[in-house]
């Protein structure tokens, strides 16, 4: 019987397999982060231990780093000491890292493709849940918890337990307006928070295959709010000419000998999936959450639903939980929500696609009176390619700050945080309680949902602003 | 790690679904660059409410907590493992945990169980009713036991094994060195490579 894509990384990676056993893997990179990784260095030190292969590791400093004022020493006496920390961590056991005003500093997993060291058919592994972005690349990447950070700087495997196949096949052409974002948030809507849990699941379908790799990084990186092991895609003629040239893509005949495997690493015609999914794109339109976990969203012109109409008892509870959280009421057309704040950036949309999707509905506009809207580039590279651009001038003209590469508001770690109550359009990943900031209500929507709602000031589609007059700028 | 064998205490029974790793511990916590100390920051939202059932008086000292579905989702942050374990937690019981949590949390001997959301409830409505009613969680017997309640639960008995004599998994994985060397000499050359050869 034929094999699935992740089935096949899989087993080009076992180092061991033995009954009664779980299979022991072997890892090709190792991403590492500030905030992960300090115990599994201390543990490394406490046993003697060293890092088997700094050849295949690299760290970058992204979650509690600021995003302004990045030439001063950073103000947060316990995010410096974390920074610190890993800098000292990576001089003495001889690992890479690049760190805050380095040009190659940037999000892990926007780093880690721009390098060209995110290829398909490896495996990928860092102590972050969004590593599942570099399946996008056809790698077998997933997220791990800091004893497994120690166990592979340690011995460079994971014993892991084996995991089931899940295919979600998207046939035809996404609308105008419609993205990557808004197929993955509509996928988790649907499967729900736990709907991919012990699965790899592969994406695929002509709506897949003609999507860009910074899209499928979209999609991959989401994976795992729908509780997937991992997200996938298999590489092709895309994946190829995106890694072509890149510092890490391999070259000469090493390229040709990596493009030769790397065309065996699709799903075979009769391999079989455990479980499989179709979505109709062109049913699709701009996808927005209402709620306090990924899974609670909807299509952007729906209403905020009634708890009742959840037929799970646990659901319903949760949707009133969520409706309270977020001062939301039932009925209310989405629409209609007004919002204080919109961030565009992480590692799900702050890649240079995304900044120039957000740019292009900012040109001769301005954002809402009284919305704060940050822009913050996925890396120092993109942040670069953008000025090259003119796309932070479209920002600031529009009224909106400029800032520099980070993990930013995507999470409450570093400076950016929403107020208590504040309501924010999100192109990151999470809508859970207080996660842009204690008591802050994130709504997760597309570059494209942002930038219009931004300007109108409400939950808005890119399409909204065609009825509401450009202001010359 | 911590060996996990069997435990006794009282219960919190925690009726949410989605209990989500940022409520668990948020993320102002994760700067902290040890694995102790992260008691305060359990849950630390919810706290702030003086109903929440983690500050009732009858549920000091508990040491079972019994959530909802998808418990643990989000990120693949240790620290709400070791949140749960600083405050005071032996195990957690719910019908569905994520992955990476789960993972975490059998690599530091918190022994999360996995019930029928209808032993859930149950054992919901009997530490409602009685909040010094004991749970008990036996590895050895795969069973979770309270009044009225025998649940055995699944565990696969490689990880079993593990919890029961707190075994260090690196060095469980370093007696195969010879594999890893082998696999590493027959690894293609167009790998990645972060460093330049050697």
């Amino acid at each position: 019987m034929g094999r699935t894509l992740a089935e096949k990384v899989w087993d080009d990676h076992v180092v061991r397999r033995a009954e009664g056993e779980p299979d022991l893997l072997f890892i090709d990179l190792h991403l590492l982060h500030e905030v992960t990784s300090p115990q599994a260095f201390d543990g490394l030190r406490l046993a003697g231990r060293t890092v088997r292969r700094t050849d295949l590791t690299i760290a970058t400093e992204d979650h509690n780093t600021p995003t302004l004022d990045i030439d001063k020493p950073i103000a947060d006496p316990v995010s410096r000491v974390q920074l610190e920390t890993l800098r000292k961590n990576a001089a003495e056991f001889g690992v890479r890292i690049h760190s805050l005003g380095d040009i190659e500093q940037g999000v892990v997993h926007v780093v880690g493709p721009q390098l060209g060291l995110t290829q398909p058919g490896t495996t990928v592994v860092c102590g972050d849940s969004h590593t599942s972005t570099h399946g996008a690349f056809g790698a077998l990447a997933f997220g791990i918890g800091t004893s497994q950070v120690e166990h592979v700087l340690a011995t460079q495997t994971l014993p892991l337990a084996p995991f089931r196949t899940m295919a979600i096949t998207v046939e035809g052409e996404l609308p105008e307006g419609v993205t990557a974002k808004d197929l993955i948030l509509a996928i988790i809507t649907r499967i729900g928070t736990g709907g991919g849990q012990g699965y790899v699941l592969e994406y695929r379908g002509s709506a897949i295959r003609g999507l860009s790799m910074e899209a499928r990084m979209t999609i991959c990186n989401m994976s795992i709010e729908a509780g997937a092991r991992a997200g996938m895609i298999a590489p092709d003629e895309t994946t190829f000419a995106y890694l072509k040239g890149r510092p890490h893509a391999p070259q000469g005949e090493d390229w040709d000998a990596a493009v030769e495997y790397w065309r065996t690493l699709g799903t075979d015609e009769d391999a079989v999936f455990d479980h499989e999914i179709f979505i109709d794109a062109a049913e699709l339109t701009p996808f927005v959450t209402w709620g306090t976990n990924p899974g609670q969203g909807a299509p952007l012109g729906a209403s905020v639903p009634d708890p009742a109409s959840f037929a799970d008892p646990q659901e319903r509870i949760a949707a009133e939980n969520a409706l309270a959280y977020m001062g939301l009421e039932a009925g209310t057309p989405l629409r209609e929500v007004a919002v204080d704040a919109v961030f565009v950036g992480s590692c799900t949309n702050g890649r240079i696609e995304d900044l120039r999707a957000a740019a292009d509905l900012l040109r001769g506009r301005r954002i809402a009176d009284g919305v704060r809207m940050l822009v913050v580039p996925g890396s120092v590279r993109v942040a670069l390619q953008a000025v090259e651009e003119g796309l932070d001038k479209v920002f600031t003209a529009a009224g909106a700050e400029w800032r520099h590469a980070g993990c930013s508001m995507c999470l409450g770690m570093n400076p950016d945080q929403l107020a208590p109550g504040e309501r924010c359009a999100s192109t990151s990943n999470r809508n859970f309680e207080g996660r842009q900031g204690k008591g802050g209500r994130t709504h997760l929507v597309s570059p494209q949902v942002a930038a219009a709602t931004a300007v109108l000031g409400r939950l808005a589609a890119p399409a909204d602003l065609a009825s509401s007059a450009a202001v010359e700028v | 790690m911590e060996k996990f064998t069997t435990h006794t205490g009282r219960a919190v029974p925690l009726r949410r679904s989605n209990v989500d790793t940022d409520q668990i511990i948020p993320a102002h916590w994760l700067k902290k660059v040890t694995r102790s100390g992260f008691e305060d920051g359990l849950f630390e939202a919810w706290r702030r409410d003086e109903s929440f059932i983690l500050n009732r008086p009858e549920r000091q000292g508990a040491t079972v907590l019994v959530a909802g579905p998808e418990f643990g989702t989000g990120s693949s942050r240790e620290h709400a493992v070791w949140a749960l374990q600083n405050y005071g937690f032996h195990a957690v019981i719910s019908s569905r945990f994520a992955d990476i949590f789960r993972g975490n949390s059998l690599k530091n001997g918190l022994l999360t169980v996995v019930l029928p959301q209808e032993t859930v409830e149950r054992i919901w409505a009997l530490t409602e009713a009685d909040p010094t009613a004991p749970v008990t969680v036996d590895l050895e017997a795969r069973e979770v036991r309270a009044e009225g309640i025998t649940a055995p639960f699944e565990l696969d008995d490689n990880l079993r094994w593990r919890l029961l004599n707190g075994l260090d998994d690196i060095s469980i994985t370093l007696r195969n060195e010879a594999d890893i060397a082998a696999f590493e000499a027959s690894r293609p050359a167009f790998k990645p490579r972060t460093l330049p050869a050697a």
